[in-house]
């Protein structure tokens, strides 16, 4: 019997690649073909403009441009504005801008015109050379600006108010009218932004001939790409192929689309009959791609003795740039996943989503839940100091407890389905999280430490995560006469590890070898129908597809193979690629039942021989019965009611310096509970990435605009990524595994979890170990010493 | 972000190398490139030519005496950093070079090179000037010595004159009875300093007579301060002569917060260096 593949810790296979520097990435691509052009884009120097004039009579001097683009050379759909990709009832004055700026600019980096010459050197040149006159407009900078709306980023919406959405379940006001205890806190999250190693890109190479256009995109979506490249360009959707080749990281910024160069290059190519290629940089993909994070909250609780919570009542406002591409995603992610695993038995939220003269905010990696953790988090650490409780038991009051599930929350989703929790076991997460990081031990750790003058802190937070969102994800399994099984799923892959962990699921489900099996993503020609990855969702979505693709191409080869075998399909088993008849020597490897699946009239090979018209079938019977299809394949798609829920629980130990006010972590420790794993080194390679993330959101990320809206840190000089030297040496991880009753596999989503509650257990540890309030993040030392100073006891300090 | 265009020239002697810095107003000189590359890709900087050193002969030496440690116009922060016979002569040479960037950066990047790009948060211009040290330039015109004293005029801004490359600098030996130490504070390992902080002490017996400290990041030129006649409050007297401001990364506050933090640590710390010698 072959070992089951599933849950087990298989390396990766892509690595041996990807380390050797063998991956190939969309620059890599035609880098020798001599026709390849390339682009380079006039940005905007400032953050709110009225443009006057485009001058580019200077720029077909430089020798080697070939071609330039401003708005006015726009016809057609590509005249008008970027789709609004994810529209709301309540996203009442959603605005997209255009793929290059027509009349005004609204941020820093914005678009203006696009140059395409013989390498990007000349083409940056040539930008150099274009001359534009703006009329300058008063910029909205930071949530304060854009809610004091004393100027407007958009002259046509009051208030800077894109949206305002609310949602009850009980009566929350009420319920803290009448509740014994209240506290009322302010809480503020800054500005970040995913910031993967590789940025934006995309290649075009339009074939006159076939009129066929191919495209090459970094994206987490090659099939929204390829929808809005043919509606855009006014092509038909067969005519364009779009491909996502390796991509060096996502974290959510390339869901957006289509970026105006993923219009523009197609557009290019097509034009000029030459491929086009665009490789952002990494200045670029700061004022130019997306950021997110930025929110305020107030926050209004009623509590009883116990630290139940009887009432919640959020208000937030929520900075979603210049403009909104993506809809209200991130805001309805924060207001209703901030419950994480509580349950306040009355509970309204109302936000504002506002504009700012700033980077358009989409999601990433966590998609508006660290904020909502941070606030429900901080809001749980408020209630126990007042009550002088320890933290972990106001926190037990207030789970939803494992025989509760399926728990409604009385709540619409970001999918626009109910919030239903499917499964999970909260008490028996917070025992292994506080075993794990030794909670009940930590105040004899403290008086140590204090005892060598060094000061420490404790923190938890614990999150919930909607995972597996919908609609659909499709496969396709082919086994091919030699054996080898190849699969395609239409979502993407951006370093996750798919081809190791779907090969996991054939592998088992079929039958094969792990080996034989190789996994295609993201490739619109091998599977039109998907969606994306994105939302914790590939191994929910695809793997789900995948596992039920292969069952039925299994049972298609039982079918073949028990006629074959003369023996009853219910007698039969594949392991490692061999149908046998159980107890008998009698088998039929399944690539000869691939022979079989497929009637010939012409032999190729060997073994293709056996499948001709004089060698097999029925002479009475049309060779391919009618309900059935040649081949040996399967195809399926997975499409769930709504989400499944994982959730997990973070603790960190902290080190503040008395004198320097420096952060230092001292351990990490990590409760995940995804469901089934389908393969744990893979999940604790995503929680060490997560936790990793966290750390620069939490201690060292920030994005630094200035009043003008310029952004002082465009770079990995000053925009303070976290080193391998700054994160945890180890993380101590510990797993739990609750099983999704909603697909085939039991599972449930992994990939943004490590950097949900970082913002929150930071913030915790960091006010325990200096005893005053931390309602900011994230938190630099010169911003713990100046908070040092404002709650300095003024006798102590004279 | 690729540069604007430039010439570039390879020269194999130094006579060729300063001919053509003194025949092109706007060239630049390439060393190790880890300050000049990133500003040429971001269009910071646009010279009409790069004189690439690298192919120069006999300048990648450390060489040491009793004078001191002299440090040629290619020799790497990782070259200087791994001399034993430099750490010797003058220890505080390698305490700060270890604080220099990264092991990748001081591959490339060269001492000599950081000295002259003159930039007040960086480790060496800081070191040379405290030591009072000097860098050797040579032009068309002849070479001459430029004390540290008279090195740095400005942010980014050294005394060399456009037609003078930097050949060798030096940095004086710890003499018998003195000590040095060096501390940073950055906001990631190897970042550039939110501040840093040397010293230099000498003893007669087990006093103090002599305390100098040098300043990274709290002013716009690296400052070197005289405490010997004020070593009650050394960093009070530091911070008189500092101009600490406030960046995105810190408060002019917590610079100077940093300041009084750091000073009596390192000067400690040199102290005690400075009696472990005389004991040796």
């Amino acid at each position: 019997m072959t070992t089951k593949l599933f849950g087990t810790k298989v390396a990766r296979v892509e690595d041996q690649r990807f380390l050797r520097g063998q991956g190939r990435y969309v620059d890599d691509l035609l880098h020798d073909d001599p026709r390849l052009l390339h682009a380079a884009v006039l940005r905007s120097p400032h953050a709110h403009a009225r443009i006057t004039d485009i001058d580019v009579s200077d720029v077909l001097d430089v020798e080697g441009v070939v071609a330039v683009w401003t708005h006015d050379d726009l016809t057609d759909a590509m005249a008008e504005p970027l789709p609004l990709l994810i529209p709301h009832p309540t996203l009442t004055h959603g605005r997209t801008q255009y793929a290059l700026a027509k009349d005004e600019v609204n941020h820093v980096g914005e678009a203006i015109a696009f140059v395409v010459a013989v390498d990007r050197y000349v083409a940056e040149d040539a930008v150099a050379r274009i001359r534009v006159t703006y009329e300058h407009l008063e910029p909205v900078v930071g949530i304060d600006a854009a809610r004091a709306a004393t100027r407007l980023v958009h002259d046509d919406v009051p208030g800077n108010v894109g949206a305002r959405m609310e949602q009850e379940n009980g009566d929350a006001r009420a319920a803290i009218a009448d509740a014994p205890h209240t506290l009322v806190l302010d809480l503020d999250i800054e500005r970040s932004a995913c910031t993967p190693m590789e940025g934006r890109g995309t290649v075009a190479r339009w074939d006159p001939d076939t009129s066929r256009l191919t495209v090459w995109s970094s994206t987490q979506t090659s099939t929204g790409v390829r929808g809005c490249v043919a509606a855009k360009l006014g092509l038909d959707l067969a005519k364009v192929d779009v491909i996502t080749p390796d991509v060096g990281g996502g974290f959510g910024v390339k869901v957006v689309h289509p970026w105006p160069e993923e219009l523009l290059v197609p557009l290019a190519a097509k034009t000029l009959g030459r491929p086009v290629k665009f490789t952002e940089d990494r200045r670029e993909h700061f004022i130019s791609s997306a950021h997110e994070r930025a929110q305020q909250h107030h926050v209004e609780v009623g509590f009883d003795d116990a630290g139940r919570v009887l009432g919640l009542n959020v208000e937030f406002w929520h900075d979603h740039g210049a403009y909104t591409p993506y809809g209200l995603i991130v805001p309805i992610i924060t207001s209703t996943q901030l419950l994480g695993p509580y349950k306040p038995l009355n509970y309204r939220v109302v936000f504002e989503s506002l504009y700012t003269n700033t980077v358009i905010v989409t999601p990433y990696r966590g998609a508006g839940r660290p904020q909502g953790c941070f606030v429900m988090e901080r809001t749980m650490d408020a209630i126990a100091a007042y009550l002088g409780k320890d933290r972990t038991e106001v926190r037990s009051a207030n789970f939803i407890q494992p025989d509760e599930f399926p728990y409604e929350h009385g709540l619409i989703f970001q999918d626009g389905r109910e919030l239903t929790y499917d499964s999970g076991d909260y008490p028996a997460s917070l025992e292994k999280l506080k075993a794990l990081v030794g909670w009940d031990d930590f105040e004899d750790f403290r008086a140590e430490m204090a005892a060598q003058g060094r000061r420490v802190g404790i923190g938890l937070a614990c999150y919930v995560e909607g995972t597996g969102v919908g609609p659909y994800e499709g496969a396709h399994v082919h086994v091919e006469t030699s054996g080898k099984v190849k699969v395609a799923t239409g979502l993407t892959t951006q370093g996750q590890g798919h081809q190791t962990a779907f090969a996991q699921i054939v592998a088992d489900t079929l039958g094969v070898r792990f080996e034989d099996v190789e996994i295609t993503t993201g490739d619109t020609r091998k599977m039109p129908y998907a969606v994306g990855t994105f939302a914790s969702r590939a191994a929910v979505m695809s793997g789900s597809a995948i596992h039920l693709a292969a069952l039925r191409a299994k049972e298609k080869a039982l079918r073949i193979a028990a006629e074959a075998l003369e023996a009853a399909e219910e007698d039969l088993e594949i392991v490692d690629g061999v149908v046998s008849v159980r107890g008998t020597d009698a088998s039929i490897d399944l690539g000869t039942v691939a022979v079989l699946s497929n009637p010939l009239r012409y032999a190729f090979d060997e073994a293709s021989k056996a499948a001709t018209q004089f060698s097999v079938g029925d002479p009475g019977k049309p060779p391919v019965a009618e309900d059935d299809e040649p081949g040996l394949e399967g195809k399926d798609f997975y499409s769930p009611p709504r989400s499944t829920f994982a959730n997990g629980m973070h603790a960190v130990i902290v080190e503040t310096d008395p004198d320097t006010a420096e952060i230092t972590i001292l351990k990490y420790a990590v409760v995940h509970d995804c469901g089934h794993l389908i393969n744990p080194m893979i999940v604790e390679g995503q929680i060490h990435g997560g936790v990793a993330q966290g750390v620069g959101g939490a201690l060292y990320e920030r994005m630094a605009y200035d009043e003008s809206g310029q952004l002082l840190n465009a770079s990995f000089m000053d925009f303070l990524m976290p080193y391998a030297s700054e994160v945890p040496t180890s993380i101590d991880i510990d797993h739990l595994e609750t099983p999704s009753p909603l697909n085939p596999l039991g599972i449930k989503g992994a990939g943004e979890a490590g950097v949900i509650p970082s913002a929150a257990v930071f913030a915790a540890a960091i006010e325990d170990a200096e005893g005053f309030p931390i309602t900011a993040m994230p938190i630099s030392p010169s911003e713990l010493y100046a908070l040092r100073l404002s709650h300095a006891d003024p006798e102590e300090t004279s | 972000m690729k540069p604007a265009p430039f010439a570039y020239l390879r020269p194999s002697t130094l006579e060729e190398a300063l001919a053509a810095l003194a025949g092109e107003q706007g060239a630049k000189v390439l060393a190790g490139g880890q300050s000049l590359v990133p500003l040429l890709s971001m269009r910071l900087a646009a010279p009409s030519m790069l004189i690439d050193i690298n192919a120069l002969p006999d300048l990648g030496h450390v060489t040491c005496d009793e004078a001191g440690v002299r440090v040629g116009a290619l020799a790497r922060h990782a070259h200087v950093l791994a001399s034993t016979e430099a750490a010797a002569a003058q220890p505080l040479v390698a305490m700060a070079l270890a604080n220099v960037a990264h092991p990748t950066i001081r591959n490339r990047g060269t001492t000599v090179g950081s000295i002259v790009h003159a930039d007040a948060a960086a480790e060496m211009p800081m070191v040379l000037r405290l030591l009072e040290g000097s860098v050797d330039v040579a032009s068309v015109r002849g070479r001459r010595t430029i004390p540290a004293a008279e090195l740095f005029a400005g942010p980014l801004e050294s005394t060399l004159a456009h037609d003078e490359i930097a050949v060798e600098a030096f940095f004086p030996a710890l003499a018998p009875r003195a000590g040095v130490a060096f501390q940073e504070i950055s906001r990631r390992h190897g970042d550039y300093a939110l501040v840093g902080v040397a010293a230099l002490v000498e003893l007669e017996g087990d006093e103090v007579v002599r305390a100098r400290l040098g300043y990274l990041s709290v002013s716009d030129v690296p400052v070197v301060v005289d405490v010997s006649g004020s070593l009650a409050d050394p960093a009070g007297a530091a911070l008189a002569e500092l101009e600490p401001v406030d960046d995105i990364h810190a408060t002019a506050d917590y610079r100077a917060h940093l300041v009084r933090v750091l000073t009596p640590r390192v000067l400690a710390a040199a102290t005690d260096h400075a009696r472990q010698r005389m004991n040796a």
